[in-house]
Order: C-alpha cells, then sequence, then structure tokens
C-alpha cells in the first residue's frame, strides 16, 4: 500500500486542470497515463523507481471510489478537494447547492463516531 | 521598536466571498448577517492603523506535498501571488498580488532561528487561502506589505499545541525587538471545530459546537492553561478531523498573551462556526 502515490495522484491531478478533465472522462486512461509519465517522475529527469499503487488503490482511483480511498487513509482534503471538483456541479444542478457533499459524507456514516483510518503516512 | 498594533485570530470560511457576493436569489440567507459581522470585525484592523502584516496560515497542499513539507515556513520575498487554480475553481478567490516587506521577514527568521524554532524558508512562495481569505475579510484592500508564516496544521505528525503557543511567543518577543517605529499587525486564520472528507461534513452546523463555544471562551479569556490542560491531537481529531487548525488560533493567543480578548465575536455557519478575536496587548487604539 502507498498512500503517499495515492496522495501524489489525487494532489497533480487536482492542480491541473487538463488532468482533472481527463480523469473525469477516462479515469482507467488517465490513471494509467500519470504513472507512465509522472507517477515515478521527482522531477522532469529524476526519477522515484519503487513508487507503485496496489490493485486495491488502482481499482479505488478508478472507480472514484472516495470510500475506499478514505479508509486506505488517503488525505481527506485531497479527496474531498478533487471529487468535488469533478461531481459537485453536476448534483448541484440536478439536487441543488451541497448535494455532492452531502451525500460523500453519508457514504461514510459507518465511521460516525469511531477512530477514522490514519492519514499519517 | 516596533509597536504590536493589534493581533486577529480568525477563522477561514473559503466561502465567504462568493457568498456575500452572489446575485440576490442565489444568498444564502445568512449572508447578509456574515458580512456585517466581517465588516465590523475589519474595524479592530483598521482602528488598529497598521503598516506592515505578519499572517500566519497553512498551505492545503496547494504549493507543498508531502515529498517535502515544511512544519514551520517563512516566505522571504518582494512580492507574492495569491490563490492557485483549483482554489477559484473551487471558491471562486481571485488572485491576487500582495507586497512583502523582506526585511521584516528576514528579522523574523533570524529572531526565530535564535530562538530554537529552525525555520524553513521560501523565495518563491505562493500564498493559498489561509492567508488570503483573512485579506478579504479584514484588509480588502490588500495594501500592506505581509510577512507570511505557515505551520503545518494539516500533514501529521503535526507539532503540539504547546509548541504553537511557544511559537506565538517567540514571534511576539522578535516584533517587540524590531528596531524601526512601524506599527505591526498579526493577522492569522484558522480553524474551530472542522470535518473535511468525513461523515461529519458539511452539516447544519459544525462538528462540534460544544468545543466550538468552549474554544473561543478560552481564546476571550486569554486561558492558556485550560487549553493546553484540555486540547490534545486526540481530542481536535474526535471534535472533526480537521480540527488542528484551531492551534493557529493557540499561536496567535500566544502573539498576544495570556490576555484577554478585546473583541470577541462568532457566527454560526452550515459546516462550520466562524470566530473573530481580536487582542490589543500594547492597549485599544484611540
Amino acid at each position: 500500500m502507498s498512500k503517499y502515490y495515492v496522495n501524489k495522484f489525487l494532489y497533480q491531478v487536482d492542480g491541473d486542470p487538463e488532468l482533472l478533465a481527463a480523469y473525469k472522462a477516462d479515469p482507467a486512461a488517465l490513471l494509467e497515463r500519470w504513472e507512465l509519465e509522472r507517477g515515478q517522475w521527482l522531477n522532469r529527469s529524476e526519477r522515484t523507481t519503487w513508487l507503485s499503487f496496489t490493485d486495491r488503490e488502482r481499482e479505488a482511483l478508478i472507480a472514484h471510489d472516495y470510500v475506499t480511498l478514505f479508509e486506505l487513509g488517503a488525505h481527506f482534503f485531497l479527496s474531498l478537494t478533487i471529487f468535488i471538483a469533478i461531481y459537485d456541479e453536476d448534483y448541484a444542478s440536478e439536487f441543488g447547492p451541497l448535494s455532492f457533499q452531502r451525500e460523500y459524507g453519508a457514504n461514510l456514516a459507518r465511521w460516525m463516531g469511531t477512530d477514522y483510518p490514519s492519514v499519517a503516512l | 521598536m516596533a509597536t504590536l498594533s493589534a493581533v486577529l485570530a480568525t477563522t477561514h470560511h473559503p466561502f465567504y466571498l462568493k457568498a456575500t457576493t452572489a446575485p440576490p436569489e442565489e444568498r444564502m440567507p445568512q449572508a447578509d448577517e456574515w458580512k456585517r459581522k466581517v465588516e465590523a470585525y475589519r474595524e479592530t484592523l483598521t482602528a488598529a492603523k497598521p503598516d506592515v502584516l505578519v499572517m500566519v496560515g497553512a498551505d492545503h497542499f496547494h504549493q507543498f506535498f508531502s515529498d517535502n513539507y515544511p512544519t514551520f515556513l517563512i516566505g522571504k520575498q518582494p512580492q507574492y501571488d495569491a490563490t492557485f487554480y483549483n482554489e477559484t475553481r473551487e471558491f471562486g478567490i481571485p488572485p491576487y498580488l500582495l507586497e512583502g516587506h523582506e526585511e521584516l521577514s528576514g528579522y523574523m527568521l533570524q529572531g526565530l532561528m535564535d530562538r530554537g524554532f529552525d525555520f524553513s524558508v521560501s523565495h518563491e512562495l505562493k500564498i493559498d487561502h489561509s492567508i488570503i481569505c483573512p485579506i478579504i475579510t479584514t484588509r480588502p484592500d490588500a495594501d500592506l506589505p505581509i510577512v507570511p508564516i505557515y505551520t503545518n496544521i494539516f500533514a501529521p505528525p503535526l507539532p503540539s499545541p504547546k509548541r504553537f503557543w511557544d511559537l506565538g511567543r517567540a514571534i511576539r518577543s522578535v516584533i517587540d525587538e524590531w528596531p524601526g517605529e512601524q506599527r505591526v499587525a498579526a493577522v492569522s486564520s484558522g480553524h474551530l471545530s472542522l470535518e473535511l472528507g468525513g461523515p461529519r461534513q458539511f452539516g447544519e452546523t459544525g462538528p462540534d459546537p460544544v468545543f466550538d463555544r468552549q474554544a473561543i471562551e478560552w481564546l476571550r479569556t486569554g486561558d492558556i492553561d485550560a487549553i493546553l490542560a484540555n486540547v490534545t491531537h486526540e481530542s481536535m481529531t474526535a471534535s472533526g478531523n480537521a480540527t488542528h487548525g484551531f492551534m493557529d488560533l493557540i499561536l496567535m493567543m500566544g502573539i498576544a498573551g495570556p490576555i484577554e480578548a478585546s473583541y470577541v465575536d462568532s457566527l454560526d455557519l452550515f459546516h462550520t462556526m466562524e470566530a473573530y478575536v481580536t487582542w490589543y496587548p500594547e492597549g485599544a487604539p484611540e
């Protein structure tokens, strides 16, 4: 498991409008492209050779599955921000303001009153 | 010596600008009350007639990430760009270009190092909403030079609440020793109880209104002993997974010292409670 690598994906994609649009349109293709072009790259010339996703992490990212990402300990701010970017506008126009954020919280309801999975690395 | 003209500790609700500038048919019911409270709070800074702002905030994974996330960082630049693409996208906050006060940044950096706080320093820092939100609320003309200080309230492991208090005391000591006649104000934004990306997010109130009221009372009375006896990383987590931004408010009380606040207001909003606290450690402005 690599919470760091999951967070790196969320961080980089959320901060880049072109990557974000691609992640919304075709998550599997974008994930593959990101791993090839960016995931293991520290900068344009230096590589971090050992970083990789587990199958569960990869599947959760492809499925936009923020519940699993929460349970894997992905950073809550990164997950919330990127999925708001992807879903908020569509939800708000159909179901009203904050409807996506409230559904997101409701889907995590089983964690209410318990210790959440740690986001510490 | 410089004068510490005011210390302001406030929450930063990134939707303030959007909420109070939306067309009437889209305005939330509390928008007018929110605007009135913010404008009244702004007066506490305006009245202090500051020349320079020492601003404390925290980068929300905008510039800094876990490949190299600083615990404490200061910017030392002539100017600062502000507002990241994803903040404009989500919150509707526009870009800013703020003047920097390089001399005070350098003096502060050395002074904090001398006092046992080994800061990181950035010469290409871009400011995020933790500092731009209080600019929008307390100094919307953005016409004063700033010294930005970032703390880690975000990427564990975090420094202790006591460390934030001690850092506030150290910042105060450096400001007190800064030669010159300038009037310095310290302005910070943090949080009360807050949940992000968890089951308690975006509720009708913040996740722990009982903590919120207690926290405001601690700030009002300058009761650092009660804060340090009651507030731990674990207790903040229990109040909401992003409550650790309260430590930046503890830091600000550290700059003011264990004294009563001169101005305290709050507003119970959806998602989180707002707090507006001002201390005048060297006496209220005339």
